[in-house]
């Protein structure tokens, strides 16, 4: 390695102490606006170099859609209306698996981040901690969107119709499911200071979550403890508006749709949509809210 | 914000090559701290302590691990809210203007901080995007840097490629980027080989001489202290001495001077009638100290009457400052063939 010092030059001199003037500003939000933009940009740059990342985190949903659906689908037939394919029924679920992973481990590499040292380069940035948490919370919603995207593009083999309406649709719910989840991971992360601890958690929390949410079978005629169960999974939100979005843009009769979609239900209450979207949104913000409580905390 | 007064004015830059010791360009100190200390739980990490960093000074703690100098430097940088006392930085309360301290400092911090996922530029572009670099001045004040600690060619290479000197050298950059008043480093060359480690701190001296700026560091390198205009030794969360090497040797006192001769014992017999010196037997040599050890050696071969057959004469060291005013060496000091001083003081430490 040099050893040597690039000449200080007489003519780098002048030139030097005419750059060296630099001026940080005060504080404000287009400052913020800047600080959380590049760390947004930090998540893509780190996703787009980690392209293993992106085949790794659709090998479960593919196991989940082609092996367990096409493996069940004969026996579940029975249960479909005709011409209804089971691996249809499961891919809104499925969908919502595949972005599970890929942001929470977004969420993750706060925690690697910790360890290796360079969370510290962020947290004494003169800029506030709410726009690191919610540059971090929108990358890893982002990246994760673009994996679920991913996955998006096997929708035909499911017989999934690519229609723009209902992919933008579903793009959008993954957006919001992916920006929730990443919100929880990141929750997670101001507290957690071991990766080992934090994936043993995760992985603790995640299937429950997924087997809770209704995503490989519907909510209806459930044993009261499931259907309990379910209607407290937060991811039961998302699943279903995916679902119900698939399911009436398929050409179904409306008694097909009602049986595969039913939609979920507050003792007997159909809870509507927008109100189920609202609600993960709402969970979102909320732990957006602590995670940023959390990181303002100083020693 | 308005311009603050810095040091960078061009009338002032006249005083580049002024040691501290003269005045301040601008009069205020760049760190100053007053009864300043830190409580974890039971534990005190700093127990009231006091000091002032002018401008323009390299200033080093020097201490073991342990002794205060992470939790110290903590503080300074906003990461810690002491538990009483007060410290500003750069004329800023540490507590109270907490974000317009960070503006104001560069952080090399001990371990790495660096992403290394992604290439050097990189690295400098989130850092000039955090601290509010104006878009303008990006470009050419990282070139400036990267120039300056020898990695303008490496700009595009991931950072994981680089080796732990480049990667320190880096994070110097970027500690410099966004021009801070006041430069932390951290323990800036622990880990490091001793080759890189005296790299390092030729692109540290070639930024004092480029660049208006207070250099605050912590080492428990006692070679590295030497690089500083002042010390501070601190100890149980204590600073015990504060001055420049040169005095704190001085306060020491005196040479250590080994000879060996023909015949020992009359050496010794004969230092202590003809020039009153105690000497003794340590590495199988006769050992004794006087005030300045070069003007003795000349009047030792005039007038002592046993054969001389070598001399060496040794200053104190820091490491003698470290133990006069502690009582003990810096415990975990790790030895480095290569490191002159660092074999005076294994020498030292074996003879006691």
């Amino acid at each position: 390695m040099a050893t040597e010092v690039t000449a200080p030059a007489d003519t780098g001199g002048r030139e030097l102490s005419e750059t060296i003037r630099v001026l940080v500003p005060e504080p404000n939000i287009r400052q913020d606006l800047r600080a959380a933009a590049i760390v947004w940009r930090r998540e893509l740059i780190r996703f787009r170099s980690d392209r293993l990342r992106v085949i790794t985190g659709l090998i479960q949903p593919v196991l989940f859609l082609f092996v367990l659906g096409t493996g069940l689908s004969a026996l579940a037939s029975h249960g479909l209306p005709a011409g209804v394919d089971f691996k249809t029924f499961i891919y809104p679920g499925v969908l919502a698996m595949s972005v599970l992973f890929t942001a929470i481990f977004s969420a993750a590499s706060i925690v690697w981040d910790r360890e290796f040292g360079f969370l510290r380069e962020m947290l004494v940035a003169p800029v506030s901690r709410a726009a690191l948490v919610v540059g971090k919370c929108l990358g890893g919603a982002t990246v994760a969107t673009f994996q679920g995207i991913v996955f998006l593009i096997l929708a035909g083999f499911a017989h999934v119709p690519y229609n723009p309406v209902l992919m933008l649709t579903l793009i959008g719910e993954l957006l919001l499911l992916s920006f929730t989840l990443t919100a929880f991971g990141v929750m997670m992360a101001a507290r957690i200071k071991q990766i080992q601890a934090f994936m043993a958690l995760t992985q603790m929390l995640v299937m429950p979550l997924f087997f809770l949410s209704g995503a490989l079978y519907p909510l209806t005629g459930l044993p009261a403890w499931l259907a309990v169960l379910t209607r407290f999974d937060p991811l039961t939100y998302i699943v279903d508006p995916m679902r119900q979005a698939v399911f009436s843009h398929l050409n179904l009769n409306p008694v097909a749709v009602h049986q595969l979609a039913p939609g979920i239900t507050w003792a007997g209450w159909l809870v509507p949509v927008w109100l189920s979207l609202a609600i993960v949104a709402a969970m979102g913000l909320g732990m957006l809210m602590v995670a940023i409580i959390e990181f303002r905390k100083t020693e | 914000m308005t311009a603050k007064p810095t040091a960078g004015a061009p009338p002032a830059r006249a005083g580049d090559t002024d040691r501290p010791g003269g005045a301040s360009p601008d009069g205020q100190p760049a760190v100053q701290v007053s009864r300043l200390t830190k409580r974890y739980g039971e534990i005190e990490a700093v127990r009231g302590i006091d000091f002032e960093v002018r401008s323009g000074e390299t200033f080093g703690f020097l201490g073991p691990n342990g002794a205060g100098k992470s939790t110290t430097i903590k503080i300074l940088c906003t990461l810690a809210i002491p538990t009483s006392g007060s410290a500003t930085v750069a004329g800023y309360d540490v507590t109270r203007d907490r974000d317009t301290v960070r503006r104001n400092i560069g952080l090399v911090f001990q371990d790495t901080t660096l992403d290394t996922y992604l290439t050097g530029a990189q690295n400098l572009e989130f850092h000039a995007d955090l601290y509010a670099v104006p878009k303008k001045a990006v470009a050419p004040r990282m070139h400036q840097v990267l120039e300056m600690v020898g990695l303008w060619d490496r700009r595009n290479s991931l950072v994981s490629t680089y080796s732990g000197g480049m990667q320190r050298r880096l994070e110097i950059a970027r500690g410099l980027l966004h021009a801070p008043r006041v430069l932390f480093l951290d323990e800036p060359t622990v880990g490091l080989d001793p080759q890189t480690r005296s790299s390092i701190w030729e692109y540290i001296n070639d930024l004092k001489r480029r660049e208006d700026i207070t250099i605050f560091l912590t080492t428990h390198y006692m070679d590295e202290a030497e690089n500083c205009d002042r010390i501070a030794i601190i100890d149980h969360g204590k600073i015990v001495a504060i001055d420049t090497p040169e005095a704190l040797k001085a306060s020491v006192g005196e040479d250590r001077v080994q000879i060996q001769t023909a015949d020992d014992p009359a050496a010794i017999e004969a230092l202590a009638t003809n020039f009153g010196l105690g000497a003794a037997m340590h590495d199988g040599a006769v050992t004794f100290s006087v005030p300045s050890g070069e003007q003795f050696v000349p009047r030792l071969f005039a007038e002592l009457a046993v054969p001389i057959q070598s001399v060496s004469v040794s200053r104190p060291s820091l490491d003698d400052v470290f133990m006069s005013y502690t009582g003990k060496t810096i415990r975990d000091a790790e030895a480095s063939g290569t490191d002159r001083m660092r074999t005076m003081v294994n020498a030292w430490r074996r003879r006691g």
